[in-house]
């Protein structure tokens, strides 16, 4: 019988796709954990870190600009820097980047509406251990729902970021304004990865779509490689 | 002692906020070329000149009020 991983879902006051998250990752075999911001500690074995939608301390001042400051986030960089798979889902995205753990800045989308609906995006790069049930080239259909997701960079950075390899999901239709259509970016060593699709919302074909499963599917396979690596 | 930061989208990032903005005023019948919009902070700060005044609050944009990616800052502080 294959074990359970423990991948920690950080709550902040203001995060609403917490549970949703863990149900996702229960259901496709992880043992997920609500860890509230104000741990200073990640439960023990905790293999894999998620920050969830939603809107961390009211959205104040910049989104994810304070919750990057949670006393947890220490603990979330202790366990990226040791190579630990750390996801960021919509405003999860938005605190990376604020936190510096991803490139760029999630900015009001272009036409400032709020965009609610599923969109298709293709995946560009398949090594990533997010990525790594997809196809190059694949189109997922997962749902987005943000008013801030147009990320951007300058045109040197994004060059670069293109040449690491770090662009790893881009939105088949325009959506939001963000530079190159790139909806999902990962590090330079590729644990830390943030998109603004929600795959927690797409895991059963009964709710319209299937397809965030395999992103996090493949997160609760590399949570389980690292569980069995330590034990 | 207090201090004033404005905060602003970097020139030549597309700003909506300002577009939209800009946008309504002319249809008031304003003649306004352009508008962008950004963020002022004000904040009472211990210190004991204007100088300590204006480095601390550097550092606070630098650190917080201002992401450098897409936003310059200015610091004014009032006359004591």
């Amino acid at each position: 019988m294959s074990i359970r991983p423990r991948i920690a879902v950080i709550v902040f006051p203001g995060s609403n796709d917490d549970r949703d998250a863990a149900w996702a990752l229960g259901a496709l075999g992880a043992d997920a954990h609500l860890v509230w911001h104000g741990e200073e500690a990640l439960p023990r074995d905790t293999a894999a870190v998620v920050l969830p939608g939603g809107f961390s301390y009211g959205d104040y001042l910049r989104c994810g600009a304070i919750a990057r400051f949670a006393p947890v986030l220490d603990a979330v960089r202790e366990l990226a820097a040791a190579g630990g798979p750390v996801l960021g889902i919509c405003n999860g995205f938005q605190i990376l980047c604020e936190a510096g753990l991803l490139p760029g800045v999630l900015r009001r989308n272009r036409d400032l509406e709020f965009v609610c609906r599923d969109v298709r995006v293709r995946v560009e790069r398949t090594d990533t251990v997010f990525t790594t049930r997809c196809e190059p080239g694949q189109e997922l259909t997962i749902p987005v729902k943000h008013g801030e997701g147009s990320w951007y960079v300058d045109e040197d950075l994004y060059g670069e970021l293109e040449a690491a390899g770090q662009l790893v999901l881009r939105y088949a239709e325009d959506c939001n304004g963000s530079v190159g259509d790139v909806a999902g970016v990962c590090n330079e060593e590729r644990n830390v990865f943030g998109l603004m699709p929600h795959p927690e919302h797409a895991v059963d074909p009964l709710l319209g779509s299937g397809d965030g499963a395999l992103l996090l599917a493949a997160l609760v396979d590399a949570a389980r490689g690292r569980t069995l690596a330590t034990a | 002692m207090r201090v004033t930061v404005l905060v602003r989208p970097k020139q030549g990032i597309l700003d909506p906020q300002g577009e939209a903005v800009g946008g309504s005023l002319r249809k008031l019948g304003f003649a306004v070329g352009g508008a962008r919009v950004g963020r002022l902070v004000d904040l009472e700060v211990e210190a004991t000149s204007s100088q300590e005044a204006k480095a601390q609050v550097e550092r606070m944009c630098e650190e917080l009020l201002a992401n450098p990616l897409i936003e310059s800052f200015e610091i004014e502080v009032a006359d004591a």
